[in-house]
């Protein structure tokens, strides 16, 4: 159950895996994620749906090596299964009567982003895809995202890739130069994911973002990943994890996203041998 | 000859300042000298009025003479007759509400210790008997059980000896519902209800984990899927906040959230992966059962004050006895009376402290308990770096929001005939939590046991 079908390393700290979960990919749509456990014992990680595939039963998952569970999942080798895989959670998003739209990936959130460009795409819909990345090294799925959009602009923090600027920046541009989107999905850090907001905000343009905070079950049962948005407690889980972003307090949400930073410190330390014990064997 | 000693044979518990250290279970259990000398408390009455007292009326005189007369094997396939799972009913049952509350022997001194005698003849078949299951012959027809919680095994459990093929669906990775992500391990050892859940196993039932009904399947799916009927003993999982200022500090955890994190995803452990914020200054919010458990969780995480913070009087809690005195054995402040109003943090967004006013108690309300109302000028801050709101749970709305024609109240709760479990919805059972919001394992069992009944019905009543 849940094999590993195919496994890539999109740049140093990304990597991508195809898993054979028919039942998720039955149901998946973009916007929806998934809960995992790469093995007994281990913690349940939710991770936003990269891609899927119907007819091969297949859920692609691209993640960053952030701490100890993820660094153990990315270890992982095609053949090898995961012990769970459980979804498709949360809310699938919605792009009704758009013809215009962005999509804005931060780094990792590229690859969440993807999914929502393609269906987009291939509803007709005019597609502009900004991603930015800190060096031209973490760039990642350019080709994927040239083939799903009108046009894609990759920035980079540095201009180690010859664009030089933040995603919020060139949106703006955009924006200011004319174009004008029914519809803008940002994707990425909350940092980014706020300052997007605020850009879209004087122009009032639907803006939508996909938050990813700590959470357990992914159905509504702890309540750990709850948001305020627009005043009220939300759990990401079961009402978003697409949310308004002019909404979203995002201060909270990265407060929140801190709570474990010691503990993963230390997991991080405690792991280092169970997972050299594993590439040594 | 009875014993007529006026008071229980005492179980051996472990010591308050050792176990309030650990999550191994509290009380150790009776050996079989002390279970004899206890069955023989037993009148065995010829009216039994503690059967009545039973939601799945475990024939107790009778089982209880099996223990006094040492035939202890005898006294546990007495039981499992009509109770699936005695080794989790007799740690968890509030028996001084139903059975033990209608012993004769209760009028006069304490009652018998059904719960503890029960709880004994399951862990001496556990260590002594080794189990075969009979197979019943198949019958061809599929049902699907949602849950694996007590409603939904006591359901599965039935139905699999009636000949149907049972799959249950659980939503998390590992079985047991609230058996094993919500009660602790030092009241309830997972390794027991592990057992229990082979059992249903060995006899045929197939559990598929991480399947979400209402995401993975809707009920419409697993008919067209080819089940005939569908049990939904999905519980009441959704937690409640305070709706107060300070909810989404960090440091405050939903009852729900702070105990899966330590029985489910083992965070007690020092090298469990799943982390835990080990408050030093813990306040607990609400009074029932959940309450006691978060409480006594986290002294045991090595909190040196861990509060209780209830707004009624301890007359009202609604916690089982045998749970407050635990508790209180253990080092649990309680603060009764006290009712939070703003919870407050740090510059950094971290729990400091919980603003409370006191509260008297005025005219009963409708639930029959006097209303508490606020006491002027009595405003004052608890010192705390965690807070833990066990102030109920709903049930969740991912079944009732993918199946429109199934009926709930406002509560969020299905509507179910209390007799049948037979929702709005035909082939559609209900039970447990799920319908009655947050209750007792033993009343979900005694749900999953009717609908198991009715479900039988209605599928030979379809031919």
């Amino acid at each position: 159950m849940y094999k590993i079908v195919r496994k890539e390393v999109l740049n140093a700290q990304v990597k991508f895996l195809e898993i054979e979960a028919p039942f998720v990919a039955r149901k998946a749509e973009p916007g929806q994620f998934i809960i995992l456990r790469a093995y007994d014992e281990g913690e349940r990680i939710p991770l936003t749906i990269a891609d899927y595939d119907r007819e091969k039963g297949t859920v692609t998952i691209i993640f960053q090596e952030v701490g100890a569970s993820t660094r153990l999942l990315g270890s992982l080798n095609v053949g090898d299964s995961l012990a769970d895989f459980c979804g498709p959670l949360g809310v699938a998003s919605h792009f009704e009567g758009v013809k215009k739209a962005a999509i804005i990936g931060g780094g990792l959130g590229t690859a969440i982003a993807y999914p929502q460009a393609k269906k987009l795409h291939s509803m007709g819909v005019d597609v502009d895809v900004i991603t930015g990345f800190r060096n031209k090294d973490l760039i990642i799925l350019e080709k994927e995202m040239a083939a799903v959009s009108n046009r894609l602009i990759v920035t980079t923090d540095d201009g180690s890739n010859g664009t030089k600027g933040f995603v919020s920046d060139i949106l703006k541009k955009l924006i200011d130069e004319g174009n004008t989107y029914d519809v803008v999905v940002a994707i990425g850090p909350p940092i980014m994911m706020k300052v997007v907001s605020d850009v879209t905000r004087p122009y009032g343009i639907k803006t939508i973002v996909s938050l990813n905070p700590i959470m357990i079950d992914g159905t509504g049962m702890c309540g750990g990943c709850r948001v305020t948005v627009g005043g009220k407690i939300k759990f990401a889980c079961v009402d978003g994890p697409d949310f308004d972003g002019h909404q979203v307090d995002f201060n909270e949400l990265i407060r929140r996203l801190s709570i474990y930073k010691d503990h993963e410190r230390a997991a991080q330390e405690r792991h280092q041998c169970r997972l050299e014990g594993k590439i040594n064997a | 000859m009875p014993n007529m000693s006026l008071k229980k044979v005492p179980i051996p518990e472990q010591d308050p300042q050792v176990r309030n250290k650990n999550f191994d279970e509290v009380a150790l259990g009776y050996t079989e000298e002390m279970a004899i000398e206890e069955a023989k408390r037993c009148l065995n009455c010829k009216h039994k009025p503690c059967i009545a007292g039973c939601p799945v009326n475990v024939q107790i005189p009778e089982f209880i003479s099996l223990i006094a007369e040492g035939k202890f094997a005898e006294a546990y396939e007495t039981i499992i007759q009509t109770n699936s799972l005695p080794a989790v009913c007799g740690r968890v049952c509030p028996q001084e509400t139903q059975c033990e509350q209608r012993c004769v022997r209760g009028i006069k001194g304490e009652p018998v210790a059904i719960g503890r005698l029960e709880r004994f003849a399951a862990d001496w078949a556990m260590k002594h008997l080794e189990k075969t299951y009979e197979k019943t012959p198949r019958n061809g027809k599929k049902v699907a059980v949602i849950g694996s919680g007590p409603s939904g095994l006591s359901c599965a459990g039935d139905l699999i000896k009636m000949g149907y093929d049972v799959t249950i669906f659980e939503a998390f990775h590992t079985a047991g519902g609230v058996l094993v992500y919500g009660i602790p391990e030092f009241r309830l050892p997972k390794a027991l209800v592990q057992k229990e859940i082979d059992g249903l196993l060995a006899q045929g039932v197939e559990i598929r984990t991480n399947m979400v009904i209402g995401k993975t399947f809707t009920i419409d799916e697993l008919f067209q899927e080819g089940y005939s009927a569908v049990f939904i003993g999905s519980g009441a999982g959704l937690p409640n906040f305070m709706n107060i200022p300070g909810e989404n500090l960090n440091g405050v955890y939903s009852a729900n959230e702070f105990l899966t994190r330590i029985n489910l995803m083992k965070a007690y452990k020092n090298d469990a992966d799943t982390p835990i914020k080990r408050g030093k200054t813990v306040a607990v919010v609400g009074g029932g059962n959940v309450a006691m458990d978060a409480a006594r969780s986290a002294i045991r995480l090595g909190a040196d004050k861990v509060y209780i913070v209830y707004r009624r009087s301890e007359k009202e809690l609604p916690a089982r006895l045998e749970e407050i005195h635990h508790a209180k054995e253990e080092g649990i402040i309680f603060k009764f009376l006290t009712n939070p109003i703003r919870i407050l943090g740090d510059e950094n967004g971290w729990v400091t402290g919980l603003e409370c006013v006191e509260m008297e108690l005025g005219e009963p309300d409708a639930s029959g308990r006097r209303r508490p109302v606020v006491k002027e000028g009595s405003q004052h801050i608890l010192e705390v770096d965690t807070v833990i709101i066990s102030i109920g749970t709903s049930p969740n709305p991912l079944i009732r929001g993918t199946t429109p024609d199934l009926e709930t109240n406002q509560w969020g709760c299905i509507v179910a005939d209390e007799q049948t479990g037979q929702t709005s919805k035909e082939g559609v059972f209900a039970g447990g939590d799920a319908v009655t919001g947050a209750a007792t394992v033993i009343l979900a069992m005694g749900a999953g046991k009717a609908a198991a009944k009715a479900i039988d019905e209605y599928i030979k009543s379809k031919g």
